[in-house]
């Protein structure tokens, strides 16, 4: 199963005539059981298509000739423009909204996300590459075409939370070759202020009977690795977690940022070395190499988890040893 | 992007929040001549981005013009952590009572800014935050809402301040507050913030860093200020090899070939993406490697910027060869970075095989890729070499195994 989406979510594309939008689109279209992409927006573009997707000016036109609420957007547009355009699509009862653009400042960023919270929305990103739920679906440009997410996604009982949304397929891809698929793998963006941090996402793993560990890949600056550990002891997690931290090196250059955005060492709770102790108080292992975190996770998963192999796929070896 | 103090003071003066009479210049006689407009005892203060000025001797009292030129020259001349100052501050000494602090911050977790009060103020706030929490107000103000002077009255309140201070204090915090939002700073605080002994408020230190992001929203103040858009304000000044980075990722618009970092070891590396970089940089240095730099690669850069790349990194000196990593990619093309940093190669008249120590980049287009590197006699790895192992490899190839530990 998943989370955020599935193969009935319907969504929009804002700024779809843009250059990555379209190959974008393309994608999401060829990729598992094809995405319900209803519309796409370009003020000026009314009457275009994309890849067969109808453009519209507005995104009310676009609600209005699917004829029924449209569950999300992702939106592309330059960051003079994404404000609005993520405005545009919550008064437009949209309720996810994936927020690919880089580089917005982040007053735009939080007001767009306490407009959001009004509105009873939720805001993936910005700076990321959207949701995928394997074989089924993906929302965003997340493992690229069709054929190279197939390589690297494969379904089964692990939700991925990631900072990077490169790094979101090369753990998605390490898992995969372990033969650990992934229910739902997130994008959540790399910048200081994001719409879904990892702890906002936890409760909707943690109400996913399929999801039975978490992987996240994590890097310095924010607090956001500590506001996990807090929901984790919170709430007694029942799942698994397996934490990667990358940009070790940077806790000793502070005040230089490297990576994303919100990558940077300002204070003592923003370093690699902070995170990690916050993290394993929390019983959160962190791994070293990206290698070892399939036998971490397969070696803390709970036994019944073979049973949720998808059909086809042959049961690996470690769920009958010594595990 | 971090302000200069007298930067900083002059937008909180503009904000309407009283300061100090205070003057600035690069010239020690121009010094002089604020000290005597002053007309009193003033204090000279270097204007350095860096912290520890006062113990390192760039901050001085002066009772005279000539004091206050003197101390000038010392400090313009005066190196605080590998900093020259911008210039010096003239100040008159102020008569103060007491000290407060104001600051205001962003809260990614509430995804807000906070407010921060304190009636300690002169120290560091996180220091007071430690060992006297209740001596910090803290209130969070909307995104969306006006900035209202009740926001700034509670959290001044919370520290138990009243009378007639907390009356004169909240208009001047809830001034703190519109400049902090309406200029995108990441950081806006008042330091000490002082009650003077004719009950008046000054603002005598101001810190302020504004959102890299949002520069462009701010040109005519960043003008005003004097500001050039080539202007960094790192932590550290670009080096050459950083600006000569910056320069191919300029070269074209596609992709970026850049944010070069430059490090002191052998190991030429000609990484990305974000993540990827990070997680690479850190694997060399697992296996004893010393990179000679950082950078990212990402968005389908062309064939040229790659090159430009490569080739800036090959003649880096000590550099010997460089290894090409990445994780898995989906937009940006492996055969367009195989022939990128092929095409550096060739053109400063080297042999691939011999300067590329790997070549790790699995992901879209890799079919093409691999087959360009394996006519060249590059060693390559798809995605079943992990990244910390293409990293072991590429610096037994460049440091020698002995360096590898087991």
């Amino acid at each position: 199963m998943s989370i955020l989406i599935g193969a009935e979510t319907t969504f929009i594309v804002q700024g779809i005539t843009g250059r990555e939008a379209v190959n974008l689109t393309r994608e999401c279209l060829d990729y598992g059981a094809g995405a319900r992409i209803v519309g796409g927006v370009t003020p000026g573009r009314k009457g275009r298509d994309v890849h067969g997707v109808p453009v519209y000016d507005t995104v009310a036109q676009a609600v209005e000739a699917h004829g029924s609420p449209i569950d999300g957007s992702v939106v592309t547009v330059p960051p003079a423009f994404t404000k609005d355009a993520v405005f545009e699509a919550l008064e437009n009862d949209i309720k996810l909204v994936v927020i690919v653009t880089e580089r917005i400042p982040r007053r735009d960023v939080a007001q767009m996300v306490e407009l959001a919270t009004m509105r009873g929305a939720r805001i993936i990103g910005p700076n990321c590459l959207g949701i995928i739920v394997p074989d089924v679906v993906k929302m965003g440009g997340i493992g690229g075409p069709a054929k190279n997410a197939s390589q690297a996604y494969t379904p089964g009982p692990i939700g991925v939370i990631s900072r990077s949304g490169g790094m979101t397929t090369e753990m998605s891809s390490t898992l995969s070759a372990a033969s650990l698929g992934q229910s739902t793998a997130v994008s959540i963006g790399g910048d200081a202020i994001i719409g879904s941090s990892y702890a906002e996402l936890m409760p909707l793993f943690d109400a996913d009977r399929h999801t039975e560990g978490i992987v996240i890949y994590t890097e310095p600056g924010g607090r956001m690795e500590a506001e996990l550990a807090k929901w984790v002891i919170d709430n007694e997690c029942r799942m698994p977690i397996v934490a990667f931290m990358a940009g070790r090196f940077m806790d000793e250059m502070p005040g230089m940022s490297f990576g994303h955005a919100g990558t940077i060492v300002e204070g003592k709770e923003d370093t690699a070395a902070e995170k990690i102790a916050r993290l394993a108080d929390a019983g959160i292992i962190v791994a070293e190499e990206i290698s070892e975190i399939p036998d971490i996770m397969k070696s803390k998963l709970p036994a019944h988890v073979e049973h949720l192999k998808p059909p086809g796929v042959s049961v690996p070896s470690w769920t009958h040893g010594a595990s | 992007m971090r302000l200069f103090e007298y930067e900083a003071r002059e937008i909180v003066k503009r904000a309407g929040i009283p300061v100090t009479d205070f003057g600035f210049t690069t010239d020690a006689a121009e010094a002089r001549s604020i000290a005597e407009r002053i007309g009193g005892p003033t204090v000279i203060k270097s204007q350095v981005l860096t912290g520890g000025r006062m113990k390192a001797g760039g901050v001085k009292f002066a009772d005279t013009p000539e004091a206050a030129e003197q101390h000038a020259a010392d400090i313009l001349a005066l190196e605080i952590n590998g900093h020259m100052p911008r210039g010096v501050l003239v100040d008159p000494r102020a008569d103060v009572k007491q000290e407060y602090y104001a600051g205001v911050v962003w809260d990614g977790t509430a995804k807000k800014p906070v407010i921060l009060f304190s009636d300690m103020g002169g120290i560091d706030i996180e220091e007071v935050a430690e060992q006297h929490p209740d001596h910090v107000g803290r209130v969070h103000i909307s995104n969306l809402m006006p900035i209202s002077d009740h926001k700034a009255k509670e959290c001044i309140a919370q520290t138990g301040v009243t009378g007639k201070a907390l009356q004169r204090l909240t208009p001047i915090v809830r001034r703190l507050a519109q400049l902090f939002v309406d200029h995108d700073m990441v950081l806006a605080e008042i330091n000490p913030l002082c009650e003077m002994h004719d009950g008046t408020f000054v603002a005598l230190d101001a810190h302020m860093d504004m959102e890299s992001e949002a520069r462009g929203r701010h040109k005519k103040l960043l003008t005003d200020l004097g500001v050039g858009d080539d202007e960094t304000r790192l932590a550290r000044e670009p080096t050459e090899f950083e600006l000569a980075g910056e320069e191919v990722d300029g070269s074209d618009h596609r992709g970026v070939a850049g944010n070069v970092t430059e490090f002191d070891g052998n190991i030429g590396l000609v990484i990305g993406a974000g993540g990827g970089s990070l997680t690479l940089f850190d694997a060399v240095r697992a296996h004893g490697g010393e990179p000679a730099n950082y950078c990212e690669i990402g968005g389908n850069p062309s064939v040229q910027k790659t090159c430009g790349l490569a080739k800036l990194v090959l003649t880096k000196p000590g550099v010997d060869k460089i290894a090409v990593m990445m994780s898995i990619v989906s937009n940006t093309r492996v055969d367009i970075v195989a022939r990128g940093v092929i095409k550096a190669c060739l053109e400063l008249g080297f042999d691939p095989a011999e300067k590329i120590a790997i070549f790790r980049i699995p992901g879209a287009w890799e079919e093409e890729g691999f087959k360009i590197l394996k006519k060249y006699g590059i060693e390559y790895a798809d995605r079943s070499v992990s990244m910390h192992e293409a990293a072991r490899r590429a610096v037994a190839k460049i440091a020698g195994p002995e360096s590898v530990p087991a």
